[in-house]
């Protein structure tokens, strides 16, 4: 009887031994979450979803934000919240006709929403297409050679701010929607970092954040808001808003200002009189990819 | 009856207490696999804890081939947890007496596979301490548009249904009581219809996509069942010969028949499935083929996926063969062969096989390939011991219980 109960007790005791053996392994496994679980604070972790903050709980988030790029960017910056305007609906209109291949456009619109240098991400990806077809499939992305090239055209791509857009269906929380003047914005503060958005895109217009973002401090672009371009977190998607920063005030994209050819045409639909409404008024417009559904904002032109 | 409903709150502590104590008891092969296993997991656990730390530009993905080994796996182990129906099927609706005495062991299997599964989703997030916001009522749960948020409510669902009608039967035999069917029958019918809506959503996730040509077809949800009642029976068979060996647990002959009866169908199912995929993309080519091109023939010097598609080809045609002619059937190590082999070649059609070539070409056409880093193979290979950790356990601590029962007494 005692033996058994020797036994036992031994048997408990070495069981005990191997459990908190366990438990400090798995401690010192898991360490270098433990770092990451410090740095982020209880009011980050706890934050609202972005349509449900009231004005003054989204002043705190925004001061918070430039207090971190601050500190992790040495970048003095502002952060505003821009609003939709009433009456004003985007639409953009891309000439391919006139469209050279240059891709400052692609060059612009990595500076002014403050894309990591390393990887020299932007939202804007130029094909250069074979003259006579239209199938993407003989088209080059990645070309490194002058421009323009005989018997080629340029077809630049970025975010068609879908009228049905497939990437807010298949969210699912919630972080990216199409807000009242027709951009579909993201909640960087509220995606998880599924990535299901950006399977779903047919456009290849999202772009996650594998890590932080790097940029030198000089470099930062301190005319930030919430949902366009402040310096995204790491590990989640981002895209781009129509630079909604500057549009919402009545500027003009970051990518058309650059285009040196004229190639691209920026509007209100709405406006009768607003040169996108004459470009699809007087133009053969389509756009890409019509057979989806996905009823784009983003139209392309030829000029003959 | 009151001191009836007491005594379950003295029980019950006592019955997990005791379920704790024979989880961690065994000889000196059970703790060496267990350390192995936690050693693994450990692995694993701590790749993933760096992934979270630095940023998912440790993993092999991009923002051309946005999901990788991760989903994969997960794919692939809903199949498997969808699979254990194929026990409860005929134990339940058939009255196949062996199968009940054994169908505890699909059950317990399906519990594992889908921690799996659940695990496999968190070590894709790209912030995984934002989980909360995918959490109804507390966070903005995007249902019933978003599939995801489905698969979160079936995947869930299913995993409860099982653990209660697990945790339900073993712990009326702890009290050696006789179960009253009340309690769990009307579960196992449910668990029956929830294994195919569970695998049915996990389609659909990807089905659904009208960007992505490779996934978007009608097919893809029967295909996936058809699989998965090939992994489920094939994992299940193995796993009951080992069973056998290394317990004393009275596995009889017949369920292990049934098993392959019900895999000589679904493995041929399964591939003329593929066969008619296949012919569709290649008969009619253009645009249509290009990703079924690049994931069995390369394209542009891109051939990531061939050798991975063609040894799934292989295993699939080899184990087929063997379950199709009863003379090889009949020799157990060669059937355990053709087993392994098939479990492999699904592992791969519907992981890489599937995942993969649904971003190449990207939707932009271009061709950008992905080869998973040594973080994701740690990361997997943690997720997978922690699996059997969970199956191991699980099964020491039911069946040794789920034997003392007396026979055939909870029949539904």
């Amino acid at each position: 009887m005692s033996e058994s109960q020797d036994f036992v007790s031994r048997r408990t005791m070495l069981k005990t031994a191997g459990a908190t053996l366990g438990a400090a392994a798995f401690a010192r496994a898991l360490a270098p979450v433990a770092e990451v679980v410090e740095e982020l604070g209880a009011e980050e972790f706890l934050q609202k979803h972005y349509r449900e903050m009231t004005p003054a709980e989204l002043e705190v988030v925004l001061r918070r934000i430039e207090a971190d790029a601050l500190e992790n960017y040495g970048a003095e910056v502002h952060v505003r919240d821009v609003r939709p305007r009433e009456g004003v609906q985007f639409g953009y209109a891309l000439n391919l006709s006139v469209c050279i291949g240059c891709r400052r456009c692609a060059d612009a619109c990595h500076r002014e929403n403050n894309h990591d240098r390393r990887t020299n991400q932007s939202y804007i990806r130029v094909l250069e297409m074979q003259q006579g077809s239209f199938d993407m499939e003989h088209g080059d992305a990645t070309y490194d050679h002058a421009v323009p090239q005989p018997g080629k055209y340029y077809m630049p791509v970025q975010c068609q701010q879908c009228d049905n857009p497939p990437c807010v269906d298949v969210c699912p929380v919630e972080a990216t929607w199409k807000e009242r003047d027709g951009i579909v914005v993201v909640d960087y503060d509220w995606c998880i970092g599924c990535r299901y958005c950006e399977a779903a895109c047919p456009y290849h217009a999202r772009r996650f954040n594998w890590e932080a973002p790097e940029i030198p401090a000089e470099e930062v672009n301190p005319d930030q808001a919430y949902l366009s371009n402040r310096i995204r977190p790491q590990g989640v998607m981002e895209k781009c808003t129509f630079c909604l920063h500057r549009t919402r005030e009545g500027r003009l994209p970051a990518c058309l200002e650059a285009c040196p050819t004229g190639a691209r045409v920026f509007g209100n639909l709405l406006d009768p009189s607003s040169e996108i409404r004459w470009v699809l008024a007087n133009k053969r417009v389509f756009v890409l990819k019509e057979e989806l559904g996905t009823r784009p904002r983003f139209f392309y032109f030829f000029d003959e | 009856m009151q001191t009836k409903a007491d005594s379950h709150w003295v029980s019950y502590p006592r019955f997990l207490a005791r379920a704790l104590w024979s989880a961690t008891d065994g000889g000196v092969t059970f703790y060496a696999w267990m350390t192995g296993l936690t050693a693994i997991a450990l692995v694993g656990a701590h790749a993933w804890a760096t992934q979270v730390a630095q940023g998912m530009a440790l993993t092999g993905m991009s923002d051309h081939v946005s999901w990788g080994l991760y989903i994969a796996n997960f794919t692939f182990v809903v199949g498997l947890a969808a699979g254990g129906v194929m026990m409860v099927i005929p134990a339940y609706l058939y009255r196949d007496h062996d199968m009940h005495d054994v169908v505890i062991v699909g059950e317990l299997l399906a519990i594992a596979a889908l921690i799996m599964a659940l695990l496999f989703v968190v070590v894709d997030l790209g912030r995984p301490d934002r989980f909360w916001h995918l959490i109804p009522l507390i966070g903005r749960f995007h249902w019933p548009i978003s599939m995801l948020t489905w698969d979160v409510v079936v995947l869930n669902g299913y995993l409860l249904i099982n653990l209660h009608i697990c945790g339900y039967l073993v712990y009326m035999r702890y009290l050696g009581r006789t179960p009253d069917p009340r309690w769990y029958v009307p579960f196992v019918m449910i668990s029956i219809a929830w294994a195919i809506s569970v695998h049915t959503v996990t389609a659909f996730l990807y089905g659904g996509l009208g960007g992505r040509p490779f996934w978007n077809t009608a097919l893809l949800a029967p295909r996936f069942l058809a699989s998965a009642f090939v992994t489920g029976p094939a994992f299940l068979v193995l796993l009951l010969q080992i069973v056998r060996r290394v317990t004393t647990f009275r596995v009889p002959e017949s369920p292990i028949r049934t098993l392959i009866a019900v895999m000589r169908v679904t493995v041929l199912v399964n591939l003329f499935m593929v066969f008619a995929e296949v012919f569709t993309a290649f008969y009619t080519g253009g645009a249509h083929a290009t990703a079924a091109r690049y994931l069995y023939f390369g394209m542009h010097g891109a051939t990531g996926l061939v050798p991975w598609i063609w040894s799934a080809v292989a295993l699939n045609l080899f184990g087929a063969v063997v379950l199709l002619v009863p003379a090889l059937t009949r020799r157990t190590a060669l059937l355990d062969v053709a087993l392994v082999g098939i479990f492999v070649g699904v592992w791969i059609e519907k992981g890489m096989g599937l995942i993969i070539p649904g971003f190449i070409p990207s939707t932009l056409h271009e061709i950008v390939e992905y080869v998973p880093s040594l973080i994701e193979w740690r990361v997997t290979a943690g997720i997978w011991a922690l699996g059997l950790m969970v199956l191991t356990i699980a099964l020491k601590v039911a069946l040794p219980w789920m034997q003392t029962a007396p026979a055939h007494s909870h029949d539904g």
